[in-house]
């Protein structure tokens, strides 16, 4: 059973990463990647099952905690070419 | 100080619930970074633009509204999955305004986020008193059950205007 | 004896229902033809799928810290998810892309027509 949900989740995972390859703009990349990181944890929680070795619950809880502010960091940069306080800054002042 | 107090206090169980190991060294470990994390939040709560948490839900609604949404995610999920399934994948998109009656920013936040969670509407842009909601396949009655949720969420706030 | 049963049955309908969701979601991400459907897409592996999965591995964890993580986990994905979702929603919006819209463009026709 946990075999068949790994197998479910990786050809998801290769089928997500064939749109973050394909795109075509960045927010479907970006869109990619987060559902990607979803995807891996739930793949880590699965293999942790299936392996028996239940500590990969952590590594998952880890990776989930990291995916958001990934995401979040990334899409900053972009809108502000910067990850810092971005209200200080000379060329945002203003700005939210 | 009762808040802080019962702040670290959940901090260390949360501790006590990841680690799984119960040594003296652990344990020790968990009481210190307990202990720094709220002396931490203590002094970020005394800077001069501090904004304080306050939760104004009421806890008994929350998790009657927490039942209801599972069962609006469950149909929702099932309409989106029918659109994926499709040959033709019949969709009807359109971005449109939704009014929110929430007082506080969490209640607006609640919303917010319960639209999204409902695969087929995502909550694009917050104006004054109004999302900007994008639907997928949008239908006559979409906004009728967005009103709904929107009246279920105001519901479970508990502030006193 | 029943009672474990049951308990096995129900987390194998959740963990394969939910695996079945996030293939779902993933085939919908790659077929659905723009930005603003792929964004609804997505959202179907981030909520139904992981729901079913993160119950149906409660179910197998029994009474135990496995089951607390695994709470955490799903609780957390449950709140960060549909913000993140939001985020690059808002992110595009903001650049200027605006999503095209089938229901005016119908509006439009049967005006016309």
């Amino acid at each position: 059973m946990f075999l068949a949900a790994a197998i479910a989740l990786f050809i998801s995972m290769a089928l997500v990463l064939v749109r973050l390859y394909a795109g075509p703009t960045l927010y479907d990349r970006v869109l990619a990647v987060n559902s990607f990181g979803t995807l891996t944890v739930l793949f880590i929680a699965v293999l942790g099952f299936l392996n028996g070795r239940p500590d990969f619950l952590d590594i998952a809880l880890l990776y989930a905690l990291i995916n958001f502010v990934g995401t979040i960091a990334i899409l900053k940069f972009f809108r502000y070419r910067a990850l810092g306080d971005v209200s200080q800054m000379p060329d945002n002042a203003g700005r939210k | 100080m009762l808040r802080t107090l019962l702040t670290a206090l959940t901090l260390f169980a949360l501790w006590l619930l990841m680690s799984g190991i119960y040594s003296p060294l652990i344990i020790g470990l968990g009481i210190a970074s307990s202990i720094i994390a709220v002396i931490t939040m203590r002094r970020m709560d005394n800077a001069a633009d501090a904004q304080r948490m306050q939760i104004y839900l009421k806890p008994i609604a929350t998790i009657r509204y927490w039942a209801w949404l599972m069962i609006e995610i469950a149909k929702s999920n099932w309409m989106v999955t029918k659109i994926i399934l499709s040959p033709n994948m019949q969709m009807n998109r359109h971005l449109f305004k939704v009014p929110y009656t929430q007082k506080t920013d969490l209640g607006q936040a609640v919303f917010a986020n319960s639209i999204t969670l409902t695969p087929g509407t995502i909550s694009v842009e917050v104006e004054d008193g109004t999302f900007w909601v994008h639907a997928v396949s949008y239908a006559s009655d979409t906004k009728d059950a967005l009103a709904e949720m929107d009246a279920e969420v105001s519901a479970i706030e508990s502030v006193v205007a | 004896m029943g009672w474990a049963l049951v308990i096995e049955i129900l987390s194998w309908l959740f963990i394969l229902s939910g695996s079945a969701f996030t293939l779902i979601g993933a085939i919908g991400t790659l077929r659905f033809p723009n930005f603003w459907s792929r964004l609804h897409a997505a959202s179907i592996s981030e909520s139904a799928g992981m729901i079913l999965l993160i119950s149906g591995m409660c179910l197998q964890g029994g009474i135990s810290l496995l089951t607390v993580k695994l709470l955490i986990i799903g609780t957390f994905i449950f709140i960060t998810g549909p913000t993140s979702t939001h985020a690059v929603a808002n992110a595009a919006h903001t650049s200027g892309a605006r999503p095209d819209s089938d229901e005016d463009a119908r509006k439009k026709q049967k005006g016309t027509s």
